[in-house]
């Protein structure tokens, strides 16, 4: 059974539809995110979870059963939740020790065990010389090391995080998200992570829920997710991608200019008619001269229109056989190529995409 | 089970409607409707209308009211503008102490300065007479304060801070970079000025015209004390002349009329001039700002600002303190003239003096407090949408501050002498009249303080397992302290010094300091009236220090104003 599920979970605010018939299992333990633009509807989720928001339609179950639906929402404080807040919520007029002690005095446990835990969870942040300072005194790391402490040591059933690094600069940030992986990998808490940064969600999930406009569009573990990607939103939303357009003719598929067997593809039998695919920059290699014929990739003639030294990389755009399409290529900084010099692609059909929502389209 | 589904805070919601309904609602309505009541027999009529516009006396005092009203605001830009321009933008040596004498002008009643100006410039035995005919030889002294122009001036040297306060903060968002920008395209220092600086603070300093005019037409004490004696009918004396035994009220509804519609319709300006925000709130933060080296003008610049203070804040003091502590005042100033025997005799000797001390406070405190818990539970359920409708619930919370203080009494009495409540008599009519008249300036502050608290703080509570009442009393709570504590004292302030209300209000169990300096104020015993007045002052001072402590420099000059 199932941790935390959410069960066709609608939200309406006037005509607006905030999230719209989205469901999600969590088994118990797991750490999901909500990955999506500004507006996509993780955060209006993330609060039907902790019940400050009621549902429109649909139910959110907890080990089996309904807390929030629309006719009754269990209030937040009876769901044995934590979360962690944007702002971080850190009240201000207590020190790091009350803030973390709080959730542990509501549910009345003794002064000893409070004191055992709130010590052992401040450890385990590395806050413990700050126990008695007020979070005015803190930087912005230390008061989201806080947070987490205060949401962590309840060990609450569920956790949620909204957006909780967006408020820190950036090397910090790439730091928490470590710090974050690791305290969850020491306690094991079932986790729902509000997020616009892949990298945050790549980094600490074991899925990713992509949403877009109040939609699921895709569920998946990170490498799943960028390697195979299944809609033109989250292709485009997760790194770097080219969208390849063609039609179905016979035994080939026909794309602008070039044409690719239909055998070459995994999924040959399910195509037909109109397809799209997104295929990643560095999914493309270029040759000055023509590689030798494998079984698996398949090779292009192109020209160079464009190109950019990054450092790391080299980014380039090339045009396959002069036609309107541009793919955008990533090379080792050693593979250099001029603007308008002949090149040769070559493309592995099992790395391009198919994405579903062109089907039928 | 339908109990528990129930939202209970739609009692909390039911408390406070009913809580409005008493205090602005009901007096409101009252006022309008009893002006078309017979008072006889109460059947609908016009005749209240016919008695209040039907004789050339009252129609003379409206515009009396407003010929006062122009004038005292124009006086107010002479004096207020070129003070803040001072302050603000020139290196005028001396800042601190003009900043103080303005904190001082606005601590000092205006009734005070009345009375502190009949000592001044009283026909014949006031001190600039006297000074005048020492200096001359001449028989009779050139100043009368019983006069329009007195009239004017005394209530503009207790409302030219509004001009100070409102063109100073305009003033300051203004950056030199945006004068340096006419400079650069070719433009003088006099072109500058006028394209770009005047321009720039013309809305703030047509919001505060606006605040000083209506502030003029609407005062009491200072035509009471000045125009009454001086025979110059206003709109405010002739209100008060209705109710002279047997109380008219119907007619001095009526009345009232225009006095509400004015200022209603003027601050609905006001606030359209405010909010074109567009114009000021473009020059931001950054840009350094540069002050204008006046040379040896600006010793000129610092006489002149003194000069104003001196006409609004030292001379007044320095005459009520030497009253308040001399045996008779003409005496002058010696040492055989010194005497403890008028506070005394306030403080102690007079049981009537002695309890309207106590009421002062008492009823200042206790309408503060409630003004304060009001504002604060309205501002808390509509920051938090805990109930529908929560916006026209601050609207009404903000109206009284459209209702002139004297009209307010008027709604008071025509709602509260008969059953079912009959609140007339008993110090509750003074107290809810207080509360409701500085209801507005309690719900500005509370407003901003819960504004200031992030909702998440709350939420964070909740998630944790505490419910909205632990996160009120554990988070918000000690959060809002500081503010509060601020926002108290802004309405407690004003209320120990109300005149206007008071006095349609008060019986003779319930009189407060103010009600009693213009009680007392025809018997021309000046040393007794200025005993009270420094009693008064005593006590705010003690207040805004005790602000100036919790809240910092700009209490009361920029909160009060800009509520």
């Amino acid at each position: 059974m199932s941790k935390l599920a959410l069960r066709h979970l609608s939200c309406r605010f006037g005509s607006v539809t905030a999230v719209d018939d989205i469901s999600l299992e969590l088994a118990s333990g797991e750490f999901v995110s909500l990955l999506g633009p500004s507006g996509c509807g993780k955060t209006t989720t993330l609060r039907l979870i902790a019940g400050f928001l009621p549902p429109s339609g649909g139910t959110v179950e907890m080990d089996g059963d309904p807390i929030s639906s629309p006719a009754s929402a269990l209030p937040p404080e009876k769901r044995n939740m934590s979360m962690i807040f944007q702002s971080y919520a850190i009240w201000p007029n207590m020190t790091v020790a009350q803030n973390v002690a709080f959730g542990l005095e509501v549910r009345r446990l003794a002064r000893a065990e409070i004191r055992a835990r709130v010590g052992h969870i401040l450890d385990v942040v590395r806050l413990a010389p700050f126990r008695d300072r007020y979070p005015a005194e803190l930087s912005g790391g230390q008061q989201q090391r806080v947070a987490l402490a205060r949401a962590i040591v309840v060990q609450p059933a569920v956790l949620l995080l909204d957006e909780p690094l967006s408020n820190l600069d950036a090397n910090l940030r790439e730091e928490m998200r470590y710090e974050i992986r690791r305290l969850h990998d020491e306690f094991h808490i079932t986790t729902v992570y509000v997020t616009h940064d892949q990298a945050e969600a790549m980094v600490t999930s074991d899925r990713i829920a992509v949403m877009n406009q109040g939609r699921i569009e895709q569920v998946d573990e990170p490498r799943a997710l960028y390697a195979r990607p299944r809609t033109r939103f989250v292709a485009g939303f997760i790194g770097r991608t080219n969208f390849l357009d063609g039609e179905v003719h016979g035994a080939e598929v026909v794309f602008d200019h070039f044409a690719i067997a239909l055998a070459r593809f995994d999924e040959s039998p399910a195509l037909r008619g109109k397809v799209a695919f997104s295929l990643r920059p560095q999914s493309i290699h270029l040759h000055r001269q023509p590689p030798a014929a494998s079984e698996r990739t398949c090779v292009i003639p192109g020209r160079v229109v464009q190109r950019a030294y990054l450092g790391e990389h080299w980014d380039y755009a090339v045009r396959p056989k002069d036609g309107e399409l541009q793919l955008r290529v990533t090379a080792r900084p050693h593979e250099v190529f001029e603007v308008n010099e002949h090149v040769w692609l070559e493309v592995d059909p099992g790395q391009m995409a198919l994405l579903g929502s062109s089907i039928g389209t | 089970m339908r109990w528990r589904h129930l939202d209970k805070s739609v009692f909390l919601w039911l408390l406070l409607v009913a809580a409005l309904l008493v205090l602005v609602i009901n007096p409101l309505a009252r006022l309008v409707w009893s002006s078309f009541q017979d008072g006889a027999t109460g059947a609908v009529t016009l005749d209240n209308y016919l008695a209040a516009y039907g004789r050339w006396r009252y129609l003379e005092a409206l515009v009396n009211s407003l010929v006062l009203g122009l004038a005292v605001a124009a006086v107010c830009v002479v004096f207020g503008v070129p003070m803040a321009w001072a302050v603000s933008r020139t290196d005028m040596p001396g800042k601190g102490l003009v900043w103080a004498a303005i904190l001082g002008t606005f601590i000092m009643p205006s009734y005070l300065g009345a009375v502190a100006w009949i000592l001044l410039a009283g026909p014949n035995a006031g001190w600039l007479n006297r000074v005048y005919m020492g200096l001359t030889g001449a028989a009779a002294g050139p100043f009368n304060i019983y006069t329009m122009a007195g009239l004017v001036l005394v209530i503009a040297c207790y409302s030219f801070p509004y001009m100070f306060v409102f063109t100073r903060s305009a003033l300051d968002l203004i950056s030199s970079e945006m004068e340096d920008a006419a400079t650069t395209l070719g433009a003088g220092v006099l072109r500058t000025t006028l394209r770009v600086t005047l321009p720039l603070t013309l809305p703030a300093m047509m919001a505060a015209f606006i605040v000083a005019f209506l502030e003029a037409i609407a005062l009491f004490g200072v035509p009471a004390l000045i125009a009454l004696p001086g025979r110059i009918q206003l709109m405010t004396t002739t209100l008060w002349q209705f109710f002279e035994f047997p109380p008219r009220v119907q007619v001095a509804a009526a009345y009232a009329m225009p006095l509400l519609s004015i200022t209603a319709l003027l601050f609905w300006l006001q606030q359209r001039l405010i909010a074109r925000k567009g114009y000021v709130a473009l020059t931001g933060k950054g840009g350094e700002r540069r002050v204008v080296r006046l040379g040896a003008w600006r010793w000129v610049m610092l006489g002149y600002c003194l000069f104003i203070t001196s006409l609004s804040f030292f001379l007044p003091m320095v005459v009520v303190l030497q009253a308040a502590f001399a045996k008779a005042w003409g005496r002058g100033f010696s040492l055989d003239n010194l005497t403890l025997a008028n506070l005394r005799f306030v403080i102690v000797d007079q049981p009537i003096t002695r309890a309207a001390t106590v009421h002062t406070f008492v009823y200042g405190g206790v309408s503060a407090a409630l003004a304060l818990g009001l504002a604060l539970a309205i501002a808390y359920i509509v920051h938090r949408r805990l109930v529908p409708f929560g916006r026209a619930l601050s609207y009404v919370a903000m109206a009284p501050f459209v209702i002139p203080g004297i009209v307010l009494a008027i709604g008071f009495y025509a709602a509260y002498t008969s059953p079912p409540l009959a609140l007339y008599g008993t110090a509750w009519i003074l107290i809810l009249a207080f509360t409701t008249r500085f209801l507005p300036i309690a719900y500005a502050n509370s407003n901003a303080a819960i504004r200031a608290i992030n909702p998440e703080l709350e939420d964070a509570v909740r998630i944790l397992g505490g419910g909205r009442l632990l996160a009120l009393r554990r988070v918000v709570g000690p959060l809002l302290k500081r503010g509060l504590a601020g926002a108290f004292l802004l309405v407690f302030i004003p209320a120990t010094r109300e005149l206007s209300s008071a006095i349609f209000l008060y019986t003779t169990g319930t009189q407060v300091l103010s009600v009693l300096l213009f009680d007392k104020s025809d018997e021309g015993n000046f040393e007794y009236l200025s005993a009270i007045g420094l009693i008064l002052v005593l006590g705010t001072v003690t207040l805004v220090l005790a602000g100036l402590r919790l809240v910092g420099r700009d209490f009361m000059l920029t909160r009060t104003t800009t509520t």
